[in-house]
């Protein structure tokens, strides 16, 4: 048992290790935030629960996405979302199909208004879903973007 | 590192819009080397904070599948024109910037 805790103690350290590089220290304390789990899960769920602690999303009409229909270039696919919710405490955009589907997650404090625009990267054609979260809610939309990588258009 | 970013805050109403453009490649670490055949390692910014007097506005939690040179806007409300605005971002490597603006 003893020998099965130290390996696994082990391990883990390893990983972590290898996730901050050269073992620099000094961006653990600030980012002691920084929801890893989130952002390691591979199914939309999965990174909602590690991130907030629920995946139960309403749908809402008070959310807009901003996206292109077609993202020619997969790399650099412009993002912006806006909502007319009140007190939101958080937005997160999610690439349905990406890998780790979790691009990116913004905490508001009060004085933030409810909007964020940023570029995302897209393995491929698939739905970009804006979570807003506001009174202990998830609420969401979801937006179509097709994705043709390499620029033929179409 | 230094002067990796680049912002923009204006006031217009009650309302600040700050745009801000950082310089960083974002490596995935799913990329290869097409010569060498090995994995890129990851290198991505993780967290960026807005600071508006002494207070936090906006603090961005940031994935690999953010785009290379990243761009981010955000709005904010109780700002007046004049007053300093701080960004900072935090990389997986440690490595970090920030930058003072005066809010226009």
């Amino acid at each position: 048992m003893k020998r099965r805790t130290l390996l696994k103690g082990s391990l883990a350290a390893g990983a972590v290790g290898i996730a901050v590089g050269s073992g620099l220290l000094a961006p653990r304390t600030v980012l002691a935030a920084w929801p890893k789990d989130a952002f390691k899960a591979t199914s939309v769920d999965d990174a909602l629960n590690a991130l907030v602690g629920q995946s139960q999303l309403e749908g809402s009409d008070k959310i807009e996405i901003k996206a292109p229909d077609i993202a020619e270039n997969g790399a650099v696919v412009p993002i912006s979302v806006e909502t007319s919710i009140d007190g939101v405490e958080s937005i997160s955009i999610i690439a349905e199909k990406n890998n780790t589907p979790l691009t990116s997650a913004y905490v508001m404090s009060p004085r933030a208004e409810g909007f964020v625009a940023t570029r995302i990267k897209m393995s491929e054609t698939s739905s970009v879903i804006a979570v807003v979260k506001a009174g202990g809610t998830l609420h969401s939309t979801g937006k179509e973007v097709k994705v043709t990588i390499g620029g033929c258009g179409g | 590192m230094a002067n990796t970013i680049k912002i923009r805050a204006r006031l217009s109403g009650d309302t600040t819009t700050v745009k801000a453009l950082i310089s960083h490649i974002m490596e995935t670490g799913l990329r290869k080397d097409s010569k060498t055949g090995k994995t890129i390692p990851a290198h991505y910014i993780q967290e960026v904070v807005c600071e508006h007097k002494g207070e936090t506005v906006m603090t961005a939690q940031w994935g690999p599948a953010i785009s290379k040179n990243p761009y981010l806007s955000f709005r904010f409300k109780g700002a007046e024109k004049g007053d300093t605005l701080t960004l900072r971002w935090v990389d997986n490597k440690g490595e970090s910037d920030s930058i003072e603006t005066k809010i226009a």
